[in-house]
């Protein structure tokens, strides 16, 4: 069967015309690097994404400190990861790459700030 | 009013402006300004909280703040003066520039000036979509900046207008939230963001993106209640009877960025009607002597990482300007119908130079090529090319026969 993938690693965006016999990955062309195979053959077993998103922070001089994966996570459970995000509230200050979450729902991926929030000046 | 000297003044202190700063820094630049208008430096990248950024200048993939506070640790390292909630109202063609602040009016006269402001985006007044004025109209750069700095939620039912980067990326993270994204209508036959973006922040929520439509009214009150969306034929107009009714509390429009330049009419530069930045020579200085012009402002990049690389290499030209040595460039760099524009638009012929351009529209196959009178300088085979990507072409200096102009094509392989 032959199916056509949109490579999500770089700006490039590859389109891939994979062949594809009993979901197991047998021709591919299109890609510029060996990461676009890989993506597909990922994308055969279990689409994996990343996210970004916002934690709520009191007392800080913004309402929000950005966050995100560390490491992919299965695509279907990004809603369930969230949830758990949303549930997270911090107080200022809070600084890149601190750990917010340590390995999210045992999927091993950690939630780390990507934004320095400094305490509000009074 | 009080009034100062400095060797070089940045106006921006986003990606573009502090690039440019620490590599004058390096340079061995000292008596550096860096003047920005918000109470934080980083520009628009403080908003864009998602990944992508830095693999092309880092090797990693950051979101866009990681990747400003790259440029923040380094310019604070280096000591770099800026100044901020200070916002600049004027410049004169012979570089005194007036900045306004809380604390009064400043007047700086510069040996040189670096403009990196950035862009705006386009509104809904730029594209006069008849119907009422209901609350509830964003452009995607407004919705991304109440949502990610101000925890402002927009709405619960969304639609966007145009399948631009931001858009899109807009689409992804609303959903994120629990909105409920309708679809993105796009009035080209074709999207005008990056294919990934399609992919991933689109198909990935099972959002619909319908091509060659646009919203032809929008309805309600004091709030939003609906669009009504049309198909348009070839000429991009309306066809009657296609008009169906979206319900919504929320209109989105990625609608296009332009490069954010009164100031520099006001130093008397002459902009290209095609970029709507400032026409650069090869060493980005604008045609009023001593002002220069990268990143956004310039060109609208999609891509910060080639907005760093961009300042970085205008850094280098404005030392060789307080040295006294840039060239003149009397080449002009012409285009055909095939593409957009071309960044730079004269260059010297003294040394290789590389193009930055953008095709019209989508190509397959295809090849660009340099022609100075009935002699092909240079090609560069590109397996597609596609409006939302830059592309690049080198010229080598020594394929030039004259000082006639060189124009650029792209062709059908
Ligand atoms: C809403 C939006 C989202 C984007 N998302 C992405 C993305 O996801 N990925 C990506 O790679 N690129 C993205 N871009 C492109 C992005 O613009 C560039 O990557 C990069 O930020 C441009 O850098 P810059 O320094 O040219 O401009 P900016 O980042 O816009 O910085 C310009 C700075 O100049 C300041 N300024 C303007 N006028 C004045 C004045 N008169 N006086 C003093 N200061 C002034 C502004 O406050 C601002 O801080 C986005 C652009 C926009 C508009
Ligand atoms: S295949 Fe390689 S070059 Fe193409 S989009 Fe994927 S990572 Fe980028």
């Amino acid at each position: 069967m032959l199916r056509e993938f949109t490579c999500i690693c770089c700006p490039n965006g590859c389109t891939m015309e994979a062949v594809v016999e009993d979901g197991v990955l047998t021709k591919i062309a299109g890609n510029l690097c060996k990461r676009g195979r890989t993506y597909v053959e990922q994308e055969l077993i279990a689409p994996t994404r990343t996210i970004s998103t916002s934690v709520r922070v009191d007392d800080g001089e913004l309402p929000l400190v950005s966050v995100r994966l560390t490491a992919p996570i299965p695509r279907e459970r990004i809603f369930d990861a969230m949830a758990e995000i949303r549930k997270q509230r911090l107080t200022a200050p809070v600084v890149t790459g601190q750990v917010i979450i340590k390995d999210v729902l045992g999927m091993q991926s950690d939630v780390i700030a990507t934004k320095t929030v400094r305490k509000a000046e009074p | 009013m009080e009034m100062i000297r400095k060797r070089v003044v940045i106006i921006g202190g986003g990606p573009g402006g502090l690039a440019a700063a620490c590599e004058l820094h390096r340079k061995g630049i000292r008596d550096i300004l860096v003047l920005e208008r918000e109470h934080q430096l980083g520009g628009i990248l403080r908003q864009c909280i998602h990944d992508g950024f830095g693999l092309t200048r880092f090797g990693q993939t950051l979101s866009g703040p990681e990747y400003a506070d790259r440029f923040i640790d380094e310019v604070k390292k280096l000591g770099i003066e800026c100044i901020t909630d200070t916002t600049v109202i004027d410049i004169t063609p012979d570089r005194v520039i007036t900045s306004a602040s809380a604390s009064g009016l400043l007047q700086i006269s510069a040996d040189a000036i670096v403009l990196t402001m950035g862009c705006r985006e386009r509104t809904r007044g730029a594209l006069s979509i008849p119907g009422n004025r209901p609350a509830g109209v964003y452009t995607a750069g407004v919705a991304q900046a109440y949502i990610n700095l101000k925890n402002i939620m927009v709405g619960r039912k969304a639609v966007i207008l145009g399948s631009g980067d931001i858009g899109m990326i807009m689409a992804r993270r609303l959903t994120l939230e629990g909105v409920k994204v309708v679809a993105v209508f796009e009035i080209m036959p074709y999207p005008s963001g990056l294919p990934r973006n399609v992919e991933q922040c689109l198909n990935d929520y099972g959002i619909p993106l319908y091509l060659s439509h646009t919203v032809t009214s929008i309805n309600g009150k004091s709030r939003l209640e609906s669009v009504t969306v049309s198909e348009v034929d070839a000429s991009l107009k309306p066809i009657p009877g296609t008009e169906k009714e979206y319900e919504c509390d929320t209109l989105i429009l990625s609608v296009g960025l332009i490069p954010e330049n009164e100031l520099s009419l006001k130093a008397g530069i002459e902009l290209d009607p095609r970029t709507r930045g400032p026409v650069v020579d090869e060493d980005y200085q604008t045609t009023t002597p001593g002002i220069f012009a990268a990143g956004n402002v310039l060109h609208v990049h999609d891509l910060v990482d080639f907005v760093s690389l961009e300042a970085e290499n205008l850094a280098r030209a404005v030392v060789a300007y307080l040295d006294g040595s840039l060239p003149s460039c009397g080449i002009t760099i012409e285009t055909d119908s095939s593409i957009g524009y071309t960044v730079p638009q004269h260059i010297s012929g003294e040394k290789d130079i590389t193009l930055s351009l953008r095709v019209r529209r989508p190509m397959k196959p295809c090849t660009l090529e340099l022609w100075q009178d009935s002699k092909l300088l240079a090609t560069k085979t590109l397996r597609k090319a596609i409006p939302a990507e830059m592309e690049q072409i080198t010229l080598p200096v020594g394929q030039l026969v004259n000082t006639n102009s060189v124009k650029v094509v792209a062709r059908n392989a």
